[in-house]
């Protein structure tokens, strides 16, 4: 009796292995496939044709060594267009960052309505943001834009201003449109964070006589800094690869004024048709980004 | 005093974020003289829907059509497939630490780096321009979302309800099919819903990929940018045919709303 028991328990221990051991890698091989195929077979692709010289005129396969590599020294509008990103992208960034904490104290306290004033303001984050620069583009329309109406009321009389074709203007242009999609994404997630900390310990900070700033930078920073850092990571790396929303707004212009990494990348796969030199440029910017990814994940302890 | 000022700063900001909504809203009902008319009219004097009807007389409307069985079709399999791998990645912690990382880094990925080589592939494959092919992708570039937030749903089903079906003899499929699907039929629906609204507002891969079969909405969006501003009303209509149905499915999980787009870095 004693025996057939433990021989039960041992079966029931080792069903995890037993009879279908290898189950564990049937349910995730269709998903590895298809990462390998989607996500790493392009760069290896890219890798190899990245030393070869094909463009939309000539299939040339034979091997080319770094010629490719090296003309992206020399290429100014590839320096250009990651300078205008990087210039989005620190900017934005901590705009947004203030912004929505600045909304989530606003909204952390109880009041009359405060459901639907959060559900209104978060609709503009999950538009597309085809849509979202389309929506802008319409808006700053030098005539029939309400935007300059609303300028000239101020001004007294009749504003035109070029929003998307002026280069003084095309860069707030596009960081208001950036600031007014993004910036409801951090005040979601930076007052779900906010509303999780002790009360207690504020609360108890107040009567120690502790002021709004320190009690904000040693009690409720340290204790939202693991959200708020996978927020800056994930709209870090959006907007380093923003294409979409420029692409509506400016179309990358005037001229090239303000062409980030990914159109210009479009422009010389697509428009252009320089096939081995876009794979280097794509190269370029999968190594960088994988570089800054995982030290950011690791660093930021967005793996648990 | 105060609070009336909170109610007036909240009021505020509100209309900033709602008025580029409202004014979209408001151009696709608008009849041509009330849009080109300056000084711009606030509100259309009448709700008219002839910026639709011209939608769906031109066939124009088939976009909205193609985004949802592109978005439709490659949410079920990701999150099947995703699913089944997240409960490998949890309960048998295959691939470790370093495997997880993986997965979630390829979700990080700039898309315009691959792009260029899976077009060059589907070229290859004759793959361009049919809805298999951005299925496949959309499935594909989903996937490691799905993965990440399922991982993190299924870690918050107790273990003891498997390990009893199993004792009862259900089979390793069936405990999944039975237990672990039910249990978090919760964190399923949202995690659809915001892989759905992903591949639903996806621009990049459409552009790339479509030419006329599978254009999506967001690619006939961009099809009225021209030299004339005519096309005004039907940018407007487009839009809000794309966005009307992302603010409903939106609306139906607010409460799972933060954990979804934190990448379950917040927990509701």
């Amino acid at each position: 009796m004693a025996q057939s028991f433990a021989s039960v328990s041992s079966a029931v221990r080792r069903s995890p292995q037993m009879p279908d051991h290898n189950f564990r890698y049937w349910i995730i091989a269709p998903s590895v496939f298809l990462l390998l195929l989607i996500g790493l077979f392009p760069l290896i692709y890219a890798f190899v044709v990245s030393f070869q010289q094909i463009t939309m005129t000539d299939y040339d396969t034979s091997f080319a060594g770094l010629v490719n590599y090296q003309a992206l020294f020399s290429d100014q509008r590839l320096w250009e267009s990651i300078l205008h990103t990087i210039v989005i992208t620190v900017i934005a960034l901590p705009v947004e960052l203030i912004l929505g904490l600045a909304l989530a104290y606003l909204f952390l306290e109880k009041m009359y309505g405060k459901q639907i004033f959060i559900s209104l303001i978060v609709l503009p984050t999950v538009i597309s943001p085809i849509v979202s620069g389309a929506t802008w583009r319409l808006l700053f329309d030098q005539r029939y834009g309400p935007i300059n109406q609303v300028l000239s009321w101020i001004a007294g009389r009749e504003v035109v201003m070029l929003w998307t074709i002026e280069p003084i203007l095309v860069y707030p242009a596009i960081l208001i449109c950036e600031i007014w999609q993004w910036t409801p994404f951090m005040f979601l997630i930076l007052l779900a964070a906010l509303s999780s900390v002790d009360k207690s310990l504020t609360e108890a900070a107040e009567l120690d006589g502790a002021g709004f700033w320190r009690i904000f930078l040693k009690i409720e920073l340290p204790a939202i800094w693991p959200v708020m850092a996978i927020a800056i990571l994930i709209r870090g790396v959006d907007l380093f690869r923003i294409f979409d929303m420029v692409w509506a707004l400016t179309g990358g212009g005037p001229g090239t004024y303000t062409e980030t990494i990914s159109i210009y990348t479009y422009v010389q796969g697509f428009r252009q048709f320089e096939t081995s030199y876009t794979a280097a440029i794509a190269f370029l910017i999968v190594a960088l980004m994988s570089f800054v990814v995982t030290w950011a994940i690791r660093r930021m302890g967005l793996a648990k | 005093m105060v609070i009336l000022g909170r109610y007036l700063l909240a009021l505020s900001v509100l209309i900033f974020f709602v008025f580029p909504i409202y004014w979209l809203f408001a151009i696709s009902f608008k009849t041509p003289e009330e849009i080109f008319h300056f000084p711009p009219v606030w509100y259309p004097q009448k709700i008219q829907f002839a910026n639709y009807w011209v939608l769906f007389k031109d066939g124009d409307a088939t976009s909205v059509w193609n985004s949802f069985i592109l978005a439709g079709s490659s949410t079920i399999i990701a999150m099947i497939l995703g699913t089944i791998c997240a409960y490998s990645l949890v309960r048998f912690k295959t691939g470790g630490e370093n495997f997880a990382v993986w997965i979630i880094s390829q979700r990080l990925m700039p898309p315009i780096a691959i792009i260029f080589p899976i077009f060059l592939l589907y070229v290859f494959f004759g793959w361009v321009d049919s809805y298999g092919g951005l299925i496949l992708l959309y499935t594909a570039f989903n996937l490691p979302y799905v993965i990440w937030m399922m991982r993190g749903y299924i870690e918050d089903i107790p273990i003891e309800l498997e390990e009893s079906a199993l004792v009862d003899g259900c089979s390793r499929w069936a405990v999944l099919w039975k237990v672990v699907f039910p249990m978090a039929r919760a964190g399923l629906f949202a995690t659809a819903v915001f892989t759905f609204v992903f591949a639903w507002n996806e621009f990049i891969f459409a552009l790339v990929l479509s030419r006329t079969e599978v254009t999506t909405y967001t690619v006939q969006v961009t099809h009225y940018f021209g030299g004339q501003s005519n096309f005004w009303a039907k940018i407007a209509a487009m839009s809000v045919l794309g966005t009307v149905p992302v603010f409903i499915t939106v609306a139906t999980l607010q409460r799972f709303l933060v954990r979804g787009i934190s990448m379950g870095a917040v927990k509701g």
